[in-house]
This record gives structure tokens, C-alpha cells and sequence, in this order.
């Protein structure tokens, strides 16, 4: 057969194949979208739920969802940043290291239910602090913490070699430079690692099933002692455990939750865009 | 003034040291208490009956090998599907589509890999379901095939960002050397720079697995969840249950310290220990090839 015309017809192929792999991936937040806007209205955003769910708004579990991601936060990010400039700046090549790596990898792999299995067991039960926001937010922060901890480290990497040893040349000590140079320097990209890490969190279901999940609490959480809702959660639940429930009630949550998720990965692409525009290096 | 400068940097510098040795501590405690609560099934259940083929928790009988069954089936037909989508996807918009076209194509990708698993799940019950059930005929779609099929998509964003990296890291003289002998664009892609990229494919392949083998929420809507041992490839086309969704469904009901709580638990170790073997593997390939470097 003719080499050129053998070529044609394979790039055509390998185009059919990315468009098998793209277009569904339209298809899902286009039916997404069409099938629930119609449930989404200022009152379905802003009440309680009532009527065995049927009715009303899904206000706690948007609240709850905020709340946990909050939560994840608050703990991830302190120790993920923090295990990313040890990586960075102050671990050598060991064997230490090398197992702090492989560490990393693993945390990524571990399934999201083994992470509620070992929540349930160490949070819930163990430090006793029952199914509470507290014990959700703990068992998403570790589960985040690896995609944290790599984007984090990618971005000190990238920041050149030479602002270290300006900053070390002028009699700053390793320290000075880090927090002072290097950080703020990585800043952008460790905020665009942060909000990745954070929207996974945000859109997991199976962590939070046994560590804080309430199935109907429609009231909003007052301590972090206190179950909620969540939005995944209640997605799984009113498609899956509650009969009868209206298609478009469904579809308008998996709206809200979706919206929720793509807004943050949005901003997360569009801060990392802005920020390699602005760079000077 | 001077030595308490010293004295917050060092205090500042411990701290750091301890937050990056924490990683190793959360994995530590991860299997650590999943030993503690699922250990003790292994001397409540007699070990030839705790793979053998029946799980009816409700009479005491904790067969795991259906569920075991179940994950590898779904996870294998799902890999068979990524797999060649995820590298040709890879190998178009790595070597072959325009820059406008790949501006295009990458942020739509980074979009499925964010969707939450919870609103895939929801979408292949509601919406993919039904198109299998009508395609196939069967009394239901909520089938090991559906489960595949939405896992293949779940594991895509893996497998074609993971591929696209090895084929970044095929040098350019590799290229160069196979249009120089006079070969088209085409039989260099898929005879020098594919082959020369397939450890980091094969890398891609493991990744993609442990993904889809773990995956939860999905699963445990589209495919169907009975407990049936599925023995020849028909049983792609009925119901089967994980092990991810075994231990989602049951343990919300289970008396803690109850034999099937234990049971529960012995499940996520068995899955620890698969995925840790499985991103073992698969890192030891990322490590091997930084180590030789002989590529780059």
C-alpha cells in the first residue's frame, strides 16, 4: 500500500479513537447539565431538605461538603507543604528518602474505601471521636496528601538553582532562602497543587461513608463533633437508597457537586496559566 | 537576639524533617489498623473457607472468592478497554494532533479526571445502563461490562497522562534516526519511538489498574452487586460485586467486633496489600529508569 496513504489513514484512526475517548467525557456534563438545571433554583441551594428528601433544597449538604473540605485543608496543607520543602530543599539522596518516596506512591494507590476502612478504625473508634466532621476531615487530609506533597515539591523544584546560592552567597542560611526566596517564588504552583488535591476531597464519596456522613440530618453541623451531610454522599444515597426520588432532584445535585468540583479544577488551571505568563525565569 | 534566631530556625528545620518522615507513619498506621480490626478473622473463619466460593454473610459464611473474582474481572476487561484508547489518545495528541488541537484536548481530559467518582457512578446507572441493557438485550445493565466500561473511562486520565510522559522522554535523535532512514511519520511513531516507550507504558498499564481495581462508588452503582461467583465469560454480562463495594455496602450494618466486621476489614487488607504490590511495580519501573537513565 502507498506510505503516504498508509499514514492518512492511521493519524485518521488515532483521531476517531481521541474523539471515542473525548466525546463521552462532553456527553457526561452536557447530560449533567441539561437533565439538572432545571432542579437548581435559589431555594433548592438555600433550604433544608424535607419531605423524605423529596422536597426542599440540599443547603447541609453543600454546607457539609464546604465544611470537610475546610477541614481537609487545614490539616493537608501544613503537613503537605511542609513534607514537599523537606523533599526539596533538605532530603539528600538516602535510603530514607528514597523510602519517603515510595511512601508517597503507595498513599496515592491506596484505595479511597481502605482510606474509610482505616479511619473508621483509628479516628472513629480508636481516638473516639465518632462519626464527626473532625474524623472525616482527618481521614480526606491524609488521603490528599500525596497529590499535595508531589505538586507541591514540583513546583519548589522548578524554582532554579541559582536563587539558593544568591541567597546562600549573600550569608542567608538554607532556611532564609527556603521561606524567603524559594516559597514565595513556588507559591503559584503550590496553590494550583493545593486546589487539586482539595477538589478530589471535595468529590469523594467512600472516605467519609463510615467516619461522618449522615444519611438525613437537615440541620447544619454546629461543632466539629457533628455528623453532616455531604454532597457526594447524598448523591450516592437519594440515587441509590430512596425510592421514587424525581430524576431531575438527582440530576440537579450531581449539577451542584459537579459545578462545585470543575469550578475549583477552573480556577486551579487558570492561576497556573496566569502565573507561567508572569514568570520571569 | 542572635542565638534565638538559631534557635526558632532549628526548631522551624526539626519540624519540617518530622512532617516529611510523616508519610511514612500514616502508611505505617493505615495497615497497621487495618491489621488490628480485620487480623482477628483469620482465626474466627477457617482459612479453606474464607476463599471459598459463597459470601452470605447473614449465615456466617465469608467466602471471599467471588468478591476477589469480581474486582479482577471488572478491572482486567476495564484495563483491556483503556489500554489501547489511552495510548492511541496518547500517541494523537502527543505526536500527531496541532498545537491548537492538543490546547483542546488536554483540558478536556483533566475535566474526566476530575468528575467525582459518586457523579460517574450516577451518569452509568441513570444513562450508560440502559443503552447496555437495550444493546445486549439482558433483563438488566447493571452488568460486570458496565462496571468495566465506566472503570475504563475512570482510569483513562492515568493511563494517557502516564503514557504521554514516556513518550516525552523518547529523545528526539530517535525520531530523527527513523525519518532519516527514510521511514513516514506513522512507521516511526509506532516502530521506534512506541517500542522505545514501553516501559513507561507498561508503567501506565500498572497505574491504571491499581486505579481501577480500588475504585468504589462507580462500581458499586453500575455493576449490578451480586454476589455470584462469575466463572466463564458470560458472567461479563450479569451482575458481580467488588471488593471495594462489598465493604462500602456492608459495613454501614455490621455490629463493630462481629465476625463480619472482621471480615470487612480482612477485605481491605487484602486490597492494601494488592495495590501496594501493584504501585510497588509500578514505581520500581519509574526508579529503574531514573536510575539507568539511558533514555533522555
Amino acid at each position: 500500500m502507498n506510505r503516504a496513504l498508509a499514514q492518512k489513514l492511521g493519524f485518521a484512526f488515532l483521531g476517531f479513537i481521541t474523539l471515542v475517548v473525548v466525546l463521552p467525557i462532553l456527553l457526561v456534563v452536557g447530560v449533567i447539565i441539561a437533565r439538572g438545571i432545571s432542579a437548581i433554583n435559589w431555594q433548592f441551594l438555600t433550604t433544608m431538605p424535607h419531605g423524605g428528601m423529596k422536597e426542599g433544597g440540599i443547603l447541609p449538604a453543600i454546607v457539609g461538603t464546604l465544611l470537610l473540605t475546610l477541614g481537609t485543608a487545614l490539616v493537608a496543607v501544613p503537613i503537605g507543604v511542609g513534607g514537599a520543602i523537606y523533599l526539596s530543599e533538605y532530603a539528600r539522596d538516602t535510603g530514607l528518602t528514597r523510602s519517603i518516596r515510595l511512601a508517597i506512591v503507595n498513599l496515592a494507590g491506596i484505595p479511597s474505601i481502605v482510606y474509610g476502612l482505616f479511619g473508621l478504625g483509628m479516628f472513629v473508634l480508636f481516638f473516639r471521636f465518632g462519626t464527626s466532621i473532625l474524623a472525616g476531615s482527618l481521614t480526606l487530609a491524609i488521603m490528599t496528601l500525596p497529590v499535595i506533597i508531589s505538586t507541591s515539591e514540583e513546583a519548589l523544584r522548578s524554582v532554579p538553582q541559582e536563587f539558593r546560592t544568591v541567597s546562600a552567597s549573600l550569608g542567608g542560611t538554607r532556611w532564609q532562602g527556603t521561606r524567603n526566596i524559594v516559597l514565595p517564588q513556588a507559591l503559584p504552583g503550590i496553590i494550583t497543587g493545593v486546589l487539586l488535591g482539595l477538589l478530589r476531597a471535595a468529590g469523594e464519596t467512600a472516605p467519609i461513608l463510615f467516619t461522618v456522613a449522615a444519611f438525613y440530618l437537615p440541620r447544619l453541623p454546629r461543632s466539629p463533633m457533628d455528623q453532616t451531610m455531604a454532597l457526594p454522599y447524598h448523591l450516592y444515597v437519594i440515587s441509590t437508597q430512596v425510592p421514587g426520588m424525581p430524576l431531575s432532584v438527582q440530576y440537579g445535585t450531581a449539577l451542584v457537586l459537579l459545578a462545585l468540583v470543575l469550578s475549583l479544577n477552573i480556577v486551579a488551571s487558570l492561576l497556573r496559566r496566569h502565573f507561567r505568563r508572569k514568570r520571569q525565569w | 537576639m542572635k542565638r534565638r534566631r538559631h534557635f526558632s530556625e532549628f526548631a522551624v528545620e526539626t519540624l519540617i524533617r518530622i512532617l516529611g518522615f510523616s508519610t511514612i507513619a500514616f502508611v505505617l498506621l493505615i495497615f497497621l489498623f487495618l491489621l488490628r480490626e480485620g487480623l482477628p478473622v483469620f482465626f474466627e473463619v477457617p482459612p479453606g473457607t474464607l476463599f471459598s466460593a459463597h459470601w452470605y454473610p447473614t449465615y456466617g459464611i465469608f467466602g471471599t472468592l467471588p468478591l476477589i473474582l469480581g474486582s479482577i474481572l471488572v478491572t482486567l476487561v476495564s484495563i483491556v478497554i483503556a489500554l489501547p484508547l489511552g495510548v492511541a489518545t496518547a500517541v494523537f495528541v502527543r505526536e500527531v494532533a496541532p498545537a491548537w488541537a492538543r490546547e483542546i484536548l488536554k483540558p478536556i481530559i483533566e475535566v474526566l479526571a476530575g468528575i467525582p467518582s459518586v457523579v460517574l457512578g450516577f451518569f452509568g446507572m441513570t444513562f450508560v445502563a440502559p443503552l447496555v441493557r437495550q444493546v445486549l438485550g439482558a433483563p438488566t445493565g447493571l452488568t460486570a461490562f458496565t462496571g468495566a466500561l465506566v472503570l475504563a473511562y475512570m482510569a483513562l486520565p492515568t493511563v494517557i497522562s502516564v503514557a504521554e510522559d514516556a513518550l516525552d522522554s523518547v529523545p528526539k535523535s530517535y525520531r530523527d534516526a527513523g525519518l532519516a532512514m527514510g521511514a513516514t511519520r506513522w512507521q516511526t511513531i509506532w516502530r521506534v519511538v512506541v517500542p522505545a516507550a514501553r516501559s513507561g507504558i507498561l508503567t501506565a498499564v500498572m497505574l491504571g489498574m491499581g486505579r481501577a481495581i480500588g475504585e468504589t462508588m462507580a462500581v458499586m452503582m453500575v455493576t449490578g452487586n451480586a454476589g455470584v461467583l462469575p466463572t466463564s465469560l458470560a458472567s461479563l454480562f450479569q451482575p458481580v460485586r467488588t471488593m471495594t463495594a462489598t465493604i462500602a455496602a456492608e459495613m454501614g450494618e455490621v455490629a463493630r467486633g462481629s465476625t463480619h466486621y472482621h471480615a470487612l476489614f480482612g477485605i481491605g487488607i487484602i486490597l492494601f496489600v494488592l495495590t501496594f504490590l501493584i504501585n510497588l511495580a509500578a514505581a520500581s519501573a519509574i526508579f529503574q529508569k531514573k536510575r539507568r537513565g539511558g533514555l533522555r
